[in-house]
């Protein structure tokens, strides 16, 4: 009895050709329109997510600090704790950790010929480049060979080159750090003010073993980042690398740390919540026009429950009841949402993969919003369809066989 | 009046009222109708418009249920019956013959007779078969697949008897069934319901043409709502 009302439903729908796709048409459109804009708000999150973690978001900053033996805490940095052996024990034991770069950093005055400039001198490791996303733009940075023989090699920011050289170029020149002679190889490419207003070009990259030895003579370093594989394991990777170094440092379960890991996740997670609020803006307006699809379907049934106000006086003259005639009807409409439904799906990927294409956003097609889409679709035509599938089946065999 | 005593009653109506009320007037369009049918008669209705044989066919054919008095058919009392319950009663007791055919213009001749079988439950290829044996008793066995509109009123007729007796219905239920047809085919569905009346079926025809009422073995005439004359030729 079903099945064969959804034949004859689905005979009704060939009929009117022209008038089941227009009707279907609202439905189609709607399904796509909600795919397609899920579609491009995913995408949208994750180009978003990818620039964010190109700022590095997946960095973890490992500082030494905490409790010294007498109680008294020291700020984040100053202490004494952190060396380069943590640098690569975390560098060989902790999975997921890409980049593991040290940090000694102190303010020096720098003279090169007659100009003298003071600036921020950071002791740091050849993958530094990666991990900051700067670029070289003229010479080369330094290699790890430069780290082992501990050379008085120096790479520049945009800022310092102009403030030493003006419109020289400084590759091969030499400049003076705290007096000490240092050899410039290579000038990094602009990257402008950082998101708290400091200068990011306001800098001088040595090697961390030239730093520590020949420059401040030290044997701690100020800051471990770690760069990780994924934002996935971003946490995994904080576990470990702070079970790691407390069992170096030989703290008892009892004691507290005394170094501090902070992660960049905050910016990230900001930033995924704002895209799926727009992702959720794009769905509920490609909704809305889902909505006024359903609607284009109750207007069609009640025209065609009017329309066939006689054959519903036949049929019941014939022996149908009250509940043939509705599913008959409600059948009807769920046929549209049905058929409407996968057509718009396939539109909805289609247009998806257009818009991809054209616009060179990246689109990402939720299997979810599909589902929910399609279900959203078929539901419609059962609800809107119910009306007037209820007013055939309670329409008066008599009136409705005298009906012309 | 009881020509064939003892045979068994398809039809018995007991002071059958039926009142239509618009707004404050209302009238009785059938006033205590006592009526009793026997099993495999031929009879027909007649009566001028207004005379109450529209209503008297509806509540013969259950599509309406009289304001009181009481109906039997075929030993069911079916004056109270809901909605449903009558539709039921519709598909397996009575077979409707219209006179504007009332046929589904989208339904091939097959399908449109298999429809009340659709209903009461039949199997799709029996409900073909039995389709397709209907027809050819009405000598269409060549037009199965003809859609209405691709046949003569004669025909569109034949289509609508072969789908009133589908479902073999105690009593066959003809309102006009010449009105729109020429002399001709007129005579050639009078000759069918003769020759279904011939097999033991109730044939009841509601008619305004005397020629038509001459085919039948009884004839009622109805005014202002009641049997004014009953008459029985042997």
């Amino acid at each position: 009895m079903v099945w064969e009302s959804v034949l004859i439903a689905l005979e009704s729908l060939r009929v009117n050709k022209l008038r089941s796709i227009l009707t279907m048409l609202g439905i189609i459109i709607g399904v796509g329109a909600v795919i397609a804009m899920v579609a491009i708000g995913l995408g949208v999150r994750e180009k978003v997510k990818g620039s964010i973690a190109g700022l590095g978001s997946n960095l973890l900053i490992v500082t030494p600090g905490g409790v010294s033996p007498t109680g008294i805490r020291l700020a984040a940095g100053s202490g004494t704790r952190l060396t380069l052996d943590d640098v690569r024990a975390i560098q060989r034991e902790v999975e997921g950790a890409i980049y593991v770069i040290p940090s000694v950093q102190r303010q020096y005055q720098l003279i090169a010929g007659n100009q003298n400039w003071t600036s921020s001198v950071e002791g740091t490791s050849p993958d530094w480049l990666g991990v900051r996303g700067f670029e070289v733009v003229s010479g080369a940075f330094f290699g790890s060979q430069d780290v082992d023989a501990r050379a008085r090699v120096a790479v520049i920011g945009q800022t310092v080159a102009l403030n030493l050289f003006g419109e020289v170029d400084p590759v091969g020149l030499s400049i003076r750090i705290d007096k000490a002679p240092f050899k410039v190889i290579g000038v990094l490419g602009a990257k402008g003010q950082s998101a708290t207003g400091s200068d990011q070009d306001d800098i001088v990259i040595i090697p961390v073993t030239t730093a520590m030895q020949r420059l401040q003579g030290v044997t701690y370093i100020n800051r471990i980042s770690i760069q990780a594989e994924s934002e996935t394991v971003l946490d995994q990777v904080q576990e470990d690398v702070t079970q790691l170094l407390r069992s170096r440092h030989r703290l008892s379960a009892t004691m507290p740390d005394d170094f501090t890991v902070r992660n960049l996740s905050a910016i990230m997670e900001a930033a995924v919540e704002t895209t799926n609020t727009i992702t959720l803006l794009l769905g509920n307006i490609a909704a809305i026009s889902l909505l006024v699809g359903g609607i284009g379907i109750m207007n069609i049934m009640l025209v065609s429950v009017t329309e066939r106000t006689r054959e519903i006086g036949i049929r019941k003259a014939l022996g149908a009841t009250y509940r043939s005639i509705l599913l008959q009807f409600l059948i009807e409409s769920i046929v549209i949402g049905v058929v409407g439904g996968s057509l718009g799906i396939l539109l909805g990927i289609g247009a998806s993969y257009v818009i991809s294409y054209f616009s060179e956003w990246q689109t990402f097609i939720a299997p979810w919003s599909m589902l929910l889409a399609f279900s959203f679709s078929v539901g419609i035509g059962l609800v809107f369809g119910l009306y007037p599938a209820r007013k055939a089946a309670l329409l008066d065999p008599i009136e409705a066989l005298r009906y012309e | 009046m009881k020509a064939q005593q003892g045979k068994e009653k398809v039809i018995v109506l007991e002071n059958v009222v039926k009142t239509y009320s618009m707004g404050d007037a209302s009238f009785n369009a059938l006033d205590g109708v006592d009526l009793s049918i026997e099993k495999g008669s031929f009879v027909s209705i007649m009566g001028p418009s207004g005379s109450g044989k529209s209503t008297m066919m509806n509540i013969l054919g259950c599509l309406d249920r009289p304001t009181s008095g009481a109906y039997w058919l075929d030993g069911q009392q079916v004056a109270d019956l809901s909605d449903d319950e009558l539709a039921t009663v519709r598909n397996k007791k009575i077979g409707f013959v219209f006179q504007n055919f009332n046929l589904l213009p989208r339904m091939s001749a097959l399908q449109n007779v298999a429809l009340p079988l659709t209903y009461a439950g039949v199997p799709l290829a029996e409900r073909l078969r039995r389709a397709k044996a209907a027809l050819e008793a009405v000598g269409l066995g060549d037009r199965i697949n003809h859609k209405p509109n691709e046949m003569s009123g004669g025909q569109r007729q034949r289509v609508a008897i072969a789908r009133a007796v589908i479902n073999e219905p105690a009593i066959l239920l003809a309102d006009e069934p010449t009105g729109n047809l020429d002399t001709k085919s007129g005579e050639e569905v009078m000759k069918i319901f003769a020759a279904i009346h011939e097999q033991g079926r109730t044939v009841i025809l509601v008619t305004h043409e005397p020629e038509i009422a001459a085919y039948t073995q009884r004839v009622i005439y109805m005014r202002d709502g009641r049997i004014v004359q009953d008459e029985t030729r042997v």
